[in-house]
């Protein structure tokens, strides 16, 4: 377990403007992306996704802390100096140069001579199947190449680490599901840390190695997708990443007594007191009424595969489940059900 | 849209008359100026019959060679150098966000525009007198630093709406492609801002061509342009050459304003 670090920022913070203007975007940030890997920035709008991106890039300097690149100080090195580019969330294609001088452009800033230019553009043209589209201008294309032209011309130049902000946002869904696959291959194939920044859960748990969820300039949680959404952190982590109940409780002895009265087994950790329980809807299975904490179908909806149950418990609250519509039996809108959870799917937040 | 009644000026009664008259006296001098250029006789208002004669004069007239030349020298100096001062102006005004003192910074570049041109060719005038006995030079230079000065404001326009409506997303991503500042400007900035620039030269170039008072005032002897030259016949007896040279003058003006629209519709 000694893999290398690409990119390792160390307490950032970030203030923008002064005085009574002054915004934090980010508060004390210290992330460590290691080489090779694809990393995801996910957060709502505003957390400070692009900032942190920025100051990797160069195109901010942070107000506190450093950013090491393969161990190298790199916090106040001007962008052109870094070996890490950037596929912006507009794309920022040249509009006066051809798909192919786009392309090229970084490798020509280096100084490559022209011949080592022309090949290294039309590799990666081929890797974004862009071949035929060389000549082209930037606005003779449609939304998705200028996407793959974006993304060819920052890996035209080999960068240690690849920025990614929010790429696919502009894309209609269809587009979208296709770029996440082929961004997941480039990867792979070029072996290149990326460092990806989405405000779709979905999207970071299907693309990602590790994750690193974002909430008001703090970074809240780094892990697998697995990890991220089987055990969250905190409420946060778990609402944002995908449907989550919440249960208020108490923990007695091995187990949490909960509004309605009833106690659940759960795997506790030390926590005492008043806690939370995160409870994905899948986890919460159902019974006709038996042992378990009761509850009353208020309203059912079919998802095809899986139907939703909107459950009300005895104390007044709500709780959702997620069941495979072919399992068992189907209930209807005012059925009395009972429903078990197991303990191991239930997580005990602090309050 | 909830303007039912928008007021709308050219329902206005008269409207279309008075629009007639403004622009026949607008054009009406200017085109019997050209009709009399092709003037066959000697008055500049009696029909002598068609005849280009006038510009053969005017073409063989070696005071009008040199004092064209001396136009042309002067505008194309003007302009290189008041579009290079007005495009540097422009880059450091509008690319760096706002900043303390901006609007004093407007009023100066474009002092110009507002001062009255008569003090500027004073108090030109002056100061170059006493440069000239420091430093015995009496070239075109002066001429040419003059019309450098008064054409800024009018490089600087055309320049800095071509960059305002660009935002700093090319030079950012330029950067990150390992562009240095100066690269940046190189292939970047400076061709997407070239339509603005063309059209800032050429507005300079043309001003300067037109220019009479601050060079009739700091012109040293026989240092006339085409304009100040004209503006010598008119004291002695009129023929239509001048209309010829006007006539000729007008046509390079329009050559180049209609080039000039050209270029600025052409961005978008
Ligand atoms: N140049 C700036 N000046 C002032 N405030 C900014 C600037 N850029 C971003 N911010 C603020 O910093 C916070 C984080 O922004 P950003 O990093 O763009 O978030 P995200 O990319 O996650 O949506 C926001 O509150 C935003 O308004
Ligand atoms: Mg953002």
């Amino acid at each position: 377990m000694n893999t290398p670090i690409a990119v390792d920022a160390r307490n950032i913070g970030k203030i923008y403007a002064t005085g009574k203007d002054a915004v934090t975007a980010l508060g004390d940030v210290s992330i460590s992306i290691e080489k090779g890997e694809f990393f995801t920035l996910l957060g709502p709008s505003g957390c400070g996704k692009t900032t942190l991106l920025r100051c990797i890039a160069g195109f901010e300097t942070p107000t506190s802390g450093s950013i090491h690149l393969s161990g190298r100080d790199i916090t106040y090195i001007p962008p052109n100096q870094r070996p890490v580019n950037t596929v912006f969330q507009s794309y920022a294609l040249f509009p006066h140069l051809s798909v192919a001088q786009n392309v090229g452009f970084g490798l020509k800033m280096l100084g490559k001579p022209a011949g080592d230019v022309a090949k290294a553009v039309a590799r990666v043209l081929a890797l974004v199947k862009l071949e035929d589209f060389a000549d082209r201008l930037p606005q003779q294309l449609s939304g998705g190449q200028q996407q793959r032209v974006a993304l060819a011309r920052a890996l035209a130049p080999e960068p240690e680490v690849l920025l990614l902000d929010e790429p696919l946002s502009a894309l209609d869904l269809k587009l979208r599901k296709e770029m996440q696959s082929e961004l997941k291959r480039l990867q792979t194939e070029t072996g290149i840390t990326f460092v990806f920044v989405t405000h779709d859960q979905e999207e970071a748990l299907t693309m990602s190695n590790r994750i690193g969820v974002m909430s008001q300039g703090e970074l809240l949680q780094v892990g697998t997708p697995h990890d991220i959404y089987e055990h969250p952190v905190n409420r946060f982590v778990a609402d944002f990443i995908g449907e989550t109940n919440f249960l208020e409780g108490v923990v007695e002895g091995h187990q949490v007594r909960i509004g309605t009265g009833d106690a659940l087994d759960v795997v506790l950790d030390g926590q005492v007191g008043a806690v939370t329980l995160a409870i994905r809807p899948e986890q919460v299975s159902l019974t006709t009424a038996g042992a378990g904490i009761a509850a009353q179908i208020a309203e059912t909806t079919y998802l095809g595969t899986d139907t939703h149950y909107d459950l009300k418990l005895g104390d007044g609250s709500h709780i959702i489940a997620r069941v495979q519509s072919k399992s068992a039996g189907t209930f209807n809108v005012g059925d009395t059900v009972s429903i078990a959870i197991d303990a191991k799917a239930v997580q005990v937040l602090k309050s | 849209m909830n303007k039912k009644r928008a007021f709308d000026v050219t329902t206005l009664p008269g409207f279309t008359f008075i629009a007639i008259l403004s622009f026949v006296l607008l054009y009406a001098p200017i085109a019997t100026l050209v009709i009399y250029s092709f003037n066959g006789g000697n008055s500049v208002n009696q029909w002598g019959g068609f005849s280009l004669q006038w510009y053969v004069v005017a073409f063989n007239n070696q005071a009008v060679q040199d004092a064209t030349v001396r136009s042309l020298i002067i505008a194309l100096w003007a302009s290189v150098i008041s579009t290079t001062v007005a495009m540097m102006a422009a880059l450091g005004t509008t690319r760096r966000g706002r900043f303390k003192g901006q609007t004093a910074i407007y009023m100066i570049i474009n002092q110009p525009l507002m001062v009255p041109e008569i003090v500027t060719a004073v108090a030109l005038l002056i100061f170059f007198s006493s440069v000239k006995i420091a430093t015995g030079y009496t070239g075109l230079g002066y001429l040419i630093l003059a019309h450098s000065a008064f054409c800024v404001p009018f490089a600087y326009l055309p320049i800095k709406a071509r960059l305002e409506g660009m935002d700093t997303s090319m030079e950012t991503a330029a950067a990150d492609l390992y562009a240095t500042p100066w690269q940046t400007f190189r292939y970047v900035t400076l061709p997407l801002l070239l339509p603005g620039v063309i059209a800032g030269a050429m507005l300079a170039f043309i001003i300067s061509l037109d220019n009479v008072i601050i060079t009739e005032f700091v012109k040293s002897a026989g240092q006339d342009t085409l304009p100040t030259y004209m503006l010598g016949q008119l004291r002695r007896a009129l023929t239509p050459e001048v209309n010829a040279i006007s006539t000729a003058l007008l046509a390079l003006t329009v050559l180049i304003l209609i080039a000039f629209v050209f270029l600025t519709k052409k961005r978008e």
